[in-house]
């Protein structure tokens, strides 16, 4: 899905969200840039804590009070930093949705899935984002959901967690937004189910040209999904490329290392090799590259001064002083 | 939920029983009632024909089958002390004492869960420490301590309600606003942390993303979820008021059972210490097997 014609439906422009105190801030997201086309699928990844889920918050504005966030997100050309809380109310849902992490909690256990489902329906209607054609049932079956009737009766324990993202996601989609975030969608569902759920996400695209980000540790989703990848570590992005080009030819250590540490099968072993250390404390992020103390190339540069960007190709960049030497 | 109601009434029916033994063992404990109910003049004749007539004389066993026998026929004994059915005193007093519990509640309740609601919405605002400020002080104030100066405040200084006694609407403010002021700030305090918890929680984000209104967020979801330990609480909390505002009904003079229960215990006046503890176990029971037939209706997990 190439679109460079067209206008990006979204651009994040040097966003930073930082926490805690003024003085020692912790950045979990640090001036962080990134476009996407309509219908784009986007995959953003990186190991827990590295800011993926907070760039997706600030993204829909969902981020706790104590949160301070700079730069600039773009929708549809209207930046969404600066719309009232009401305004961005009218948004989400209906133009930009999101998929929660955990489908075995994100449902209402009180409520049946139909009296969830309706609720959303109703919303959707009421800012004419939906019209009377679009049913509960109909929704539960876009997503292919088995004996939709008997599911609308149902409550959320009822569901398996496969089924559960399936609701969920007919929740997020029913008004065809034009920007879909899905916050590892298929991190708490059995290795069966996740292709199934990565379909449908691709299903979705396919049908109503919705843009998709996808945010997963898990590379190989990534790799089956997503146009175009981003790879962030400690806050920043890293990496940013096709996903082709990224798998076949990765350019910072940090993403050679994450796909080195996806499972390799050699005949009846499978080997796993983890990245050693830990993602540092944000709060306390040392001079230069936040890599650099994992990194097994760095060098003395690495340690004094943040690494620039790199234009590697097309579309294809890094943020590594070696980008363009190793290989 | 058929299965569910039948298990929670069979249970509640054991613990009936065991409460009957329970109770008739402690009453016992206290001592043998001759001495407090006759005169001091009677003869040893006279205290032999007392126990005799009250079935005293016989063996422990003997007398708690004979207790339940008549229990399950509905005669509770008769009062040593007053020579009148247990019952019929008990249930005199059962009266005031259900309206002042009742009364209360609903006080605390329209208190405390806005109140709670509120707080959890405003985390870390002055209003959020105003409330903080006067749940503390209502949960570590003591009711007799409360009672008194409310007396003293508003029926000696300002004589605007009467200090004690039972009849009047007027009667019933300062027991009530004593009972209420407790029971409000731990309504309030738990509103507050099963609120905060249910707004943190993953549907109530996925609600959010999808543009669900605040309102309905709020108040349908979050506060649907956050009233399961609250309705627990409140049918213990009732359970407390009906048998436990001992100390209440004491400053307030108020005739309630629990009045009549210490009183009767002073005087080893069995019967009715017996009648007074079953008939507000068996409301005590009642209550809370309400509560969690209503928990059945409000968490569709429970039957499940």
């Amino acid at each position: 899905m190439h679109r460079e014609t067209s206008p990006p439906i979204l651009t994040v422009k040097d966003l930073t969200v930082a926490f805690g105190p003024m003085e020692r801030p912790a950045r979990a997201v640090a001036g962080l840039n990134l476009t996407l086309q309509p219908g784009e699928i986007l995959g953003i990844a990186g190991e827990s804590g590295s800011g993926k889920s907070t760039l997706c918050n600030a993204i829909i504005r969902t981020l706790p009070r104590s949160a301070r966030v700079g730069g600039e997100v773009r929708y549809d050309g209207r930046q969404l930093l600066a719309l009232s809380e009401r305004e961005m109310r009218g948004l989400r849902g209906s133009e930009i949705s999101m998929v929660l992490q955990n489908p075995m909690t994100s449902l209402d256990p009180l409520f049946t899935i139909g009296n969830q489902v309706d609720e959303v329906l109703r919303e959707r209607r009421r800012q004419g984002q939906s019209n009377d054609q679009v049913t509960a049932i109909g929704l539960l079956r876009r997503v292919h959901l088995t004996a939709p009737e008997l599911r609308l009766r149902q409550y959320p324990h009822q569901l398996s967690g496969g089924m559960r993202q399936r609701v969920l996601t007919a929740m997020a989609t029913a008004a065809t937004p034009r920007l879909l975030i899905a916050d590892e969608p298929t991190t708490a569902l059995d290795a069966s189910i996740q292709d199934e759920i990565l379909l449908l996400f691709r299903e979705i695209r396919d049908r109503a040209g919705t843009a998709i980000i996808i945010v997963t540790h898990d590379l190989s989703a990534i790799r089956r999904l997503s146009d175009r990848i981003i790879v962030m570590y400690a806050g920043r992005l890293v990496e940013e490329g096709p996903t082709a080009t990224v798998f076949s030819a990765p350019r910072h250590p940090y993403t050679r290392a994450l796909l080195d540490s996806l499972p390799q099968v050699e005949g009846d072993t499978v080997t796993l090799k983890a990245i050693p250390g830990q993602v540092p404390n944000l709060a306390e992020l040392p001079h230069g590259c936040a890599f650099a103390d994992r990194c097994p190339v760095a060098i003395a540069r690495c340690r004094t001064e943040d690494p620039t960007e790199m234009q590697l190709g097309l579309r294809h960049r890094a943020f590594c002083w070696l980008a363009d030497t190793a290989s | 939920m058929g299965p569910f109601i039948l298990k929670r009434i069979g249970q509640t029916l054991i613990t009936l029983l065991l409460l009957t033994i329970l109770i008739f063992t402690l009453a016992r404990l206290t001592g043998d009632p001759t001495p407090l109910v006759m005169p001091s003049e009677a003869t040893d004749a006279d205290r032999t024909f007392f126990r005799e007539q009250y079935g005293l004389d016989r063996p422990l066993h003997e007398q708690y089958l004979v207790f339940l026998r008549n229990i399950l026929s509905g005669d509770f004994g008769v009062s040593f002390r007053y020579r009148e059915p247990a019952m019929n005193l008990v249930l005199a007093a059962i009266g005031p004492t259900l309206q002042l519990a009742g009364l209360s509640m609903l006080l605390a309740i329209i208190i405390g869960v806005p109140l709670g609601i509120a707080a959890a919405l405003r985390q870390g605002s002055w209003f959020a420490a105003i409330v903080r400020g006067y749940a503390g002080l209502g949960q570590a104030m003591p009711s007799f301590w409360v009672g008194l100066m409310l007396i003293m405040l508003l029926s000696i200084t300002l004589p605007i309600f009467p200090s004690s006694g039972y009849g009047g609407v007027a009667n019933f403010v300062l027991p009530c606003v004593t009972l209420a002021f407790f029971a409000s700030a731990s309504v309030t305090l738990l509103t507050w942390a099963n609120m905060t918890e249910a707004m943190r929680s993953d549907f109530v984000q996925m609600e959010r993303v999808l543009g669900i209104p605040n309102r309905l967020i709020v108040l349908k979801h979050a506060l649907r979820n956050a009233s399961l330990p609250i309705v627990t609480y409140l049918g213990l909390q009732f359970g407390l008021l009906l048998g436990g505002a001992v100390v209440t009904e004491r400053v307030f003079a108020w005739p309630g059972v629990g009045q009549l229960v210490v009183e009767a215990i002073l005087n080893r006046d069995f019967p009715v210490v017996q009648a007074s503890v079953l008939l507000t176990a068996v409301l005590f029971m009642t209550v809370n097997l309400c509560v969690d037939l209503l928990y059945a209706v409000l968490d569709p997990r429970v039957s499940a």
